[in-house]
C-alpha cells in the first residue's frame, strides 16, 4: 500500500514537471516579443522602461535559465506580478481561490447526483424509452455549450422570477441564502454538463458487470433484484465511475472558464481569461500552472481512492 | 456484380437505422449541417456582414427570420453561414489532431521500447490538462486567425488519437497476417503503414466523429471569449458573446438561435459518434 501511493506521489510530481515545461514552451510560441506585448499593453513608454522589463522578466537569460527562475520561484510561492495591475499575482488570485473551489466542488456534487442514478437506471432498463430519455438527457447535457446553459437559466430567471443576478459576489458571511442563490445556477449549468459523462460510464460499466457470472449465480439464489444490483453488481462497477468523476472535476475547471465570466463571479478561472485578453503572460503562465496542480491532484486523490476500495491494488504494491 | 455491392452497403444503412435509431437521428442532423454549410449561399436570406442600421434588435418576423443583432444584422443569414466556419474549424482541427496523434500512436504501438515509453508519458501530461484551458492557451500565444484557432484545437485532441490507434495498433502487431508479411521480407514501414495502418481505421472514424463535437464546442467557447476566429467571419460562438449578453433581455432571440445551432450541431455528432462506438464495441451490446 505505501509502495502505491509512494509511487503515486512520484509520478504525479513527474507529471507536474513535466506540464510545467508544456505550458512554459506553448507560451513562447506566440509570433512577436511577449516583452513587447506587455509593454505596449501595460502602458510603458520610456525605451529605458523596455530594459528594466526585459531585465525583470528574465528574457534577456537562456531559455533554461528563464524555466529554472520560474520553478524556482513558484516553489517559494512567488507567483510573480501582475503588470497590468501593478500588484504581485498573489494578491489578485488568493481572494478567488475559495470562490472557484466552492463552484467546482457544488458541480461536481450536482454532476454526481444527476449523473449516478440515471446511469443505473438506464443500464437497469437497457433499450426501454427509460434508457433512451436518461441518454438524450445526457447527451444534450455534453451538447449545450456550458456558457449558454448559463445565458438561457439568467433569461429565463430574469424573465419569470425577476432575480437579476448580482453583479458583485456575495459573502457566505454577509448574506448565506444570497451567496448560496448566486452560486446555485452556475453550479447547476456546469454540473448538468458533467453529469452527462458519469452518467454515461455508470451506465456502461453497470451493463458490463451485470453480464458476469457471478451476478447471474445471485440471480439464480433467488436473491432480489434490488440487492443484486445494489450490493452485487454496484460495488463492483462504481470503480470507473470515480475515475471518470476525478476525471470530470480537473475538466470541469475548463467549463468554469466560460460559466465564471457568464455568471459574473470573480473566480480564478475567469481571471484566467483576463489575464490571456490583457496579455498579462507571466500571470498566465502561474494561472494554467495553477490549473494543472488541481488536475494532478484530483488525480491522486482518485488513485488513493482506488487503493482504499479496491483490495487487488491495495496488495500488489 | 456492382448493383450487388450497392444492395449490400443499404442494407446495411437500413440495419443500422433499425438498430441504433438514436444513431440514424444524429446522422441525420449532421447531413443537415453539412447541407447548410454547402448550400449557404443559396439558404442565407441576407448578405450576413451587411447592417440594416435603420432595423436593429427586430425581433423575428417575414424578413428577418430570426431577428436581428445590434448592427442590424440579419441573425438567421449569420447562423447559416456560421455552420460554414464551425464544420470547417471542427473537422480541420480534428482531422489535423486525428492525423499527427494517428500517426504518433502507430509508430509508438509498433515500435513499443523506449520510444512508446516517452511518447506515452507527453501524451498523458498534454492530457491531463483541459481541453479548453490548453486551446485557449494555444490561441491566446497564436494570435486570431481561422488557421491558427485550428492548429489551437487540434494540439489538444493529439493524445486521444495517439491513445487509441495505439491500443488497436498493439492488437493488430500480434496478428498472423502482419507475421506473414515480415516473414516474407517486407520493411518495417511498410508493415506499418501498409499493413496495419488500413486496419486501424475502423476506431480510428469513429474516433473522429466524437471529436468533431467536442472541437464545435471549443471553438464556439474561444469565440465567445473573444479568443476564436476574428471578424467578420459569422461564428456560433463570437455571437453569443458581450452583445447578445447586453441585449439578452431585450432580444432573446440573439441567445436562444445561436445556442440552438451549436447545441444542434454537437448533439448530431455525439449522437452519430456514440452508434459508431456502440456498433464496434461489442461488449455493450445487449446479449
Amino acid at each position: 500500500m505505501r509502495v502505491y501511493l509512494l509511487q503515486r506521489l512520484l509520478i504525479g510530481f513527474i507529471t507536474l514537471l513535466g506540464m510545467s515545461i508544456v505550458i512554459f514552451v506553448l507560451l513562447r510560441l506566440a509570433p512577436g516579443n511577449i516583452v513587447d506585448i506587455i509593454f505596449a499593453s501595460a502602458g510603458y513608454v520610456d525605451p529605458e522602461d523596455k530594459k528594466a522589463l526585459i531585465h525583470e522578466l528574465g528574457f534577456d537569460k537562456p531559455l533554461i535559465a528563464q524555466y529554472g527562475s520560474w520553478i524556482v520561484h513558484l516553489f517559494q510561492g512567488d507567483l510573480g506580478k501582475s503588470y497590468h495591475y501593478d500588484v504581485p499575482a498573489w494578491e489578485i488570485i488568493k481572494p478567488r481561490i475559495p470562490v472557484t473551489v466552492e463552484l467546482g466542488v457544488l458541480s461536481i456534487l450536482v454532476a454526481i447526483a444527476l449523473g449516478v442514478p440515471s446511469g443505473i437506471i438506464s443500464a437497469v432498463r437497457q433499450d426501454t424509452w427509460l434508457d433512451y430519455t436518461f441518454r438524450i438527457f445526457s447527451l444534450a447535457g455534453l451538447s449545450m455549450p456550458a456558457f449558454w446553459l448559463g445565458m438561457l437559466v439568467i433569461l429565463l430567471l430574469v424573465r419569470n422570477l425577476g432575480w437579476v443576478p448580482s453583479l458583485l459576489y456575495i459573502s457566505p458571511f454577509e448574506n448565506f441564502k444570497d451567496h448560496l442563490l448566486q452560486f446555485l445556477f452556475p453550479a447547476l449549468a456546469v454540473g448538468y454538463r458533467s453529469s452527462a459523462l458519469i452518467m454515461r460510464i455508470t451506465r456502461s460499466a453497470l451493463l458490463e458487470v451485470l453480464r458476469e457470472d457471478y451476478v447471474r449465480t445471485a440471480r439464480a439464489k433467488g436473491q432480489r433484484e434490488t440487492l443484486v444490483i445494489f450490493r452485487h453488481a454496484l460495488k463492483n462497477a462504481i470503480l470507473p465511475v470515480i475515475t471518470v468523476i476525478g476525471i470530470e472535476f480537473a475538466f470541469l475547471i475548463g467549463g468554469l472558464v466560460v460559466t465564471e465570466t457568464v455568471f459574473n463571479l470573480p473566480g480564478v478561472a475567469r481571471f484566467l481569461v483576463e489575464a490571456i485578453l490583457s496579455r498579462d503572460y507571466p500571470i498566465v503562465q502561474n494561472l494554467v500552472m495553477f490549473i494543472a496542480v488541481i488536475v494532478v491532484l484530483s488525480n491522486l486523490i482518485v488513485d488513493f481512492l482506488y487503493a482504499w476500495l479496491d483490495p487487488r491494488i491495495r496488495y500488489a504494491g | 456484380m456492382k448493383e450487388g455491392k450497392w444492395l449490400q452497403i443499404l442494407r446495411r444503412v437500413g440495419r443500422f437505422l433499425r438498430r441504433k435509431p438514436l444513431g440514424a437521428a444524429g446522422g441525420i442532423i449532421v447531413f443537415l449541417l453539412v447541407f447548410t454549410a454547402v448550400f449557404a449561399d443559396f439558404l442565407a436570406t441576407k448578405d450576413p456582414t451587411r447592417t440594416h442600421p435603420a432595423q436593429t434588435l427586430t425581433p423575428p418576423n417575414r424578413t428577418f427570420w430570426l431577428g436581428t443583432d445590434n448592427l442590424g444584422r440579419d441573425v438567421y443569414s449569420r447562423i447559416v453561414y456560421g455552420s460554414q466556419l464551425s464544420l470547417l474549424v471542427g473537422l480541420g482541427s480534428t482531422l489535423l489532431g486525428s492525423v499527427i496523434g494517428g500517426i504518433v500512436g502507430l509508430l509508438s504501438g509498433y515500435l513499443g521500447g523506449k520510444v512508446d515509453l516517452i511518447s506515452q508519458r507527453i501524451l498523458d501530461i498534454m492530457q491531463g490538462l483541459p481541453l479548453l484551458v490548453l486551446a485557449l492557451v494555444m490561441s491566446a500565444a497564436l494570435g486570431p486567425s481561422v488557421w491558427n484557432v485550428i492548429l489551437a484545437i487540434s494540439v489538444p485532441l493529439v493524445p486521444r488519437a495517439a491513445r487509441i490507434i495505439r491500443a488497436s495498433t498493439l492488437t493488430i502487431r500480434e496478428m498472423a497476417y502482419v507475421e506473414a508479411a515480415r516473414a516474407l521480407g517486407s520493411k518495417e514501414g511498410r508493415i506499418a503503414f501498409h499493413h496495419i495502418l488500413p486496419n486501424t481505421l475502423g476506431p480510428f472514424i469513429v474516433l473522429t466523429t466524437a471529436q468533431l463535437g467536442s472541437a464545435i464546442l471549443v471553438e464556439a467557447s474561444l469565440s465567445f471569449l473573444g479568443m476564436g476566429v476574428p471578424e467578420p467571419y459569422p461564428s456560433w460562438g463570437r455571437m453569443l458573446s458581450v452583445s447578445a449578453a447586453e441585449y439578452a433581455q431585450k432580444a432573446p432571440w440573439l441567445v436562444v438561435f445561436p445556442g440552438l445551432a451549436i447545441s444542434l450541431a454537437v448533439f448530431g455528432f455525439n449522437l452519430l459518434g456514440d452508434a459508431l462506438r456502440d456498433l464496434l464495441d461489442p461488449k455493450l451490446r445487449r446479449q
